[in-house]
């Protein structure tokens, strides 16, 4: 990937605040920024309550954003939406969901399903080039025409999310945002499913912001990775600096924390623990190290000596 | 590495032989069990591997007596030996017995189950301490204070800090790490022999996974607990277990030691399971999947259930059903790749480079 592009999607600042009461906000995005090129898919990794899923809601503004800016291919997405840049986010961003039962409508065929983009956003002339295209998107992700009149409840879990793909893809995006889209699957069906996902990336050149837990997946599908933390990015980098050289802590302990498949190793490895408060580390005072051109840590300068030296 | 269990006969707590179990539908009879057999013994740790449909968790249902409605049991058996308060030694088929008999004397008592998900498994309208006390209450017929001095007891080992407050806290309160550690101190409260956990990590993210596995651990050396974990990572399975079971379709296609199955697995599906975990030591930039989809077991399931996705299927797994072949060790096989007629198939190579590299890497460790 060369960086000197102008990045497709662009976030700087982000802050995504939930208020609870008068006297309490969730502050579950605080201040993230990053770029996604064009083509590349950026993994966006954490545990559960970190705020990756809160920051592809936001930039696919199913929130509100409090704060921050959202370039997307030189629209600016972020504050008051006007009509045509709503119209281009809604046409060129797509969303594939985790749960791929809940996600899709039980009383429409699947054609009908992937075909409502198409007919909301007046994107064909005819019937005839609405269908033209399900049928080839449906080919596209491995599901045969006939299939297309049956409802989503006759399908296996694999084959739904694929049908959760078609609708993202149907639309032709530029950006599709996978939000855990393989977490509810079983192993080997993860495997297909990913395997699909860069097929399709090869062919059409689609770029990703994935989202999901599972670091050793993330591996295999993502060029850069974020590691979220709390509402911040507290490491970021490509896939081999993060896997080959982790400096933050967290990462540290997410690497640790993926099961190996190898018994006599696994027996006797102890996962490495990771607290916020016992190690003292504060996020707001921290602030990012340049490592390489890619390489960045969110760290006080005290902090950072300490883990390098680990 | 020295053997934990040594398998004796004499030693086991629990075994199935020949289970059958079929679901009536209103599209038909589903065949979800055929023929599983499975030892376990004590202090031991077994784990049935499988994809979604497979049958591992109607089997622990079965042994839980929380079989559906419509299940029905065709033939088979499941002996579970136990001693009682005074000491004696019982044996009892629990196919024999009513579902409820088995639920008001075993479940909770002997046998106890953490499920899935914490947050379905709990009752958000009482509180977790309330939650806690109920089976011993219920079981021992003891005073409040005795089970509540109890309860304080078990949530600390259960690695929960102030327990006293979390006495008084509501499901809700809690974060889905420490919900999962309240389901498993309401499986330990009345000291089962067995406990089964169904997929107890799979709702969890990977940090706190590693957490509940070595609590898991923990508590089964000090307690000399015999534990069966259902799960579809290969991954845990290396972490906790001391044998295999992989379950294809209802049949169990490869069994043994958590050594023989990792290091030289035989059957065609384990080796499309063992390829299929993402390693994140190889640079190979593709995964690979097992193509197709399990079968439909409402339809009478001709020769080898694995047939149609085998790339190494031989013409005789299409009419006719393997037996358990015994390839040495506890290590069994229903692959007719292993009769001694059968062409010799050697796994796919990139499996055994890759078990060849965790081998040397086992080597550091011993």
């Amino acid at each position: 990937m060369s960086e000197r592009r102008e990045p497709l999607l662009h976030v700087e600042n982000l802050k995504q605040h939930f208020r609870i009461s008068r006297k309490y906000t969730t502050k579950a995005v605080d201040g993230i920024s990053f770029d996604i090129y064009e083509g590349e898919t950026y993994g966006l990794v954490g545990e559960s309550g970190s705020g990756k899923s809160t920051t592809g809601r936001s930039i696919i503004r199913l929130y509100e954003p409090t704060d921050g800016k959202i370039i997307f291919d030189g629209h600016d997405i972020s504050g008051k939406l006007s009509r045509e840049d709503e119209k281009y986010l809604r046409t060129n961003m797509q969303m594939i969901f985790q749960d791929p039962m809940a996600c899709l409508n039980p009383r429409k065929k699947v054609s009908q399903i992937i075909a409502e983009g198409l007919e909301i956003h007046h994107i064909c002339n005819s019937r005839e080039e609405i269908n033209a295209k399900v049928d080839e998107v449906l080919d596209r992700v491995g599901l045969s025409k006939e299939q297309g009149t049956r409802f989503p409840h006759q399908f296996s879990g694999g084959q739904r999310q694929r049908v959760g793909i078609a609708r993202a893809l149907v639309m032709n995006p530029k950006l599709v945002i996978a939000d855990e889209c393989i977490s509810a699957l079983d192993v080997s069906i993860q495997a297909q499913v990913v395997n699909l996902m860069k097929d399709i990336q090869d062919d059409m050149g689609t770029t990703y912001l994935f989202i999901a837990h599972d670091l050793s997946m993330v591996k295999y599908i993502s060029n850069r990775i974020g590691v979220m933390h709390l509402g911040h990015i507290v490491e970021t980098g490509t896939t081999d600096e993060i896997f080959e050289n982790p400096i933050h802590p967290y990462t540290k302990s997410l690497l640790s924390a993926i099961p190996h498949p190898n018994p006599i190793v696994e027996k006797q490895r102890k996962a490495l623990t990771y607290n916020k408060e016992e190690e003292g580390v504060i996020y707001e005072a921290g602030h990012e190290h340049i490592l390489s051109e890619t390489h960045r840590v969110l760290a006080t300068d005290e902090e950072f000596t300490k883990w390098n030296n680990n | 590495m020295e053997e934990k269990v040594k398998r004796n006969k004499n030693d086991r707590v629990l075994y199935i032989r020949d289970l059958n179990i079929s679901f009536h539908t209103a599209y038909g009879t589903v065949r979800a069990i055929r023929g599983v057999r499975l030892d376990l013994f004590k202090g031991e740790t077994i784990a049935i591997v499988g994809e979604s449909g497979s049958g591992k968790s109607v089997t622990v249902k079965t042994i839980m007596g929380i079989l559906d409605s419509n299940g029905v049991i065709d033939s088979g058996q499941i002996i579970y030996k136990y001693e009682d308060e005074k000491g004696e030694k019982h044996e009892v088929d629990l196919v024999k017995l009513p579902q409820k008999e088995i639920r008001y004397q075993f479940c909770g008592k002997h046998i106890a189950m953490v499920f899935q998900d914490p947050m379905t498994s709990l009752d958000p309208t009482m509180t977790v301490g309330k939650q806690i006390m109920e089976p011993m209450r219920e079981h021992y017929h003891i005073s409040y204070h005795e089970a509540k001095e109890r309860t304080i007891e078990l949530l600390t080992e259960v690695g929960i800090d102030n327990p006293d407050k979390r006495f008084k806290q509501y499901p809700h309160e809690l974060s889905g790490g420490m919900r999962q550690r309240v389901v498993i101190a309401i499986a330990l409260a009345c000291d089962p022999d067995v406990l089964i956990c169904d997929e107890p990590t799979t709702a969890l993210d990977v940090t706190i996974q590693a957490k509940i596995l070595e609590l898991i651990k923990d508590i089964q050396n000090k307690k000399g607990l015999s534990v069966i974990y259902i799960t579809h990572d290969l991954g845990v399975v290396a972490k906790v277990a001391d044998y295999v079971a992989v379950m294809y379709a209802g049949r169990i296609v490869e069994k043994g030691k958590i050594n023989e199955v990792f290091y030289d697995p035989r059957h065609p599906y384990t080796w499309g399971l063992l390829s299929s975990m993402p390693d994140i030591d190889t640079d190979s930039r593709r995964l690979f999947a097992i193509p197709g989809s399990p079968p439909n077991l409402m339809e009478r399931v001709e020769g080898d259930a694995f047939a149609p996705r085998n790339p190494f299927a031989l013409n005789i797994d299409y009419t006719e059903e393997p037996p358990m072949y015994d390839v040495g060790g506890q290590h069994r096989v229903a692959s007719w790749l292993c009769d001694p007629r059968a062409p010799k198939v050697d796994m796919p190579e990139d499996l055994k480079v890759r078990i060849e590299k965790m081998k040397k890497e086992a080597e550091l460790y011993e």
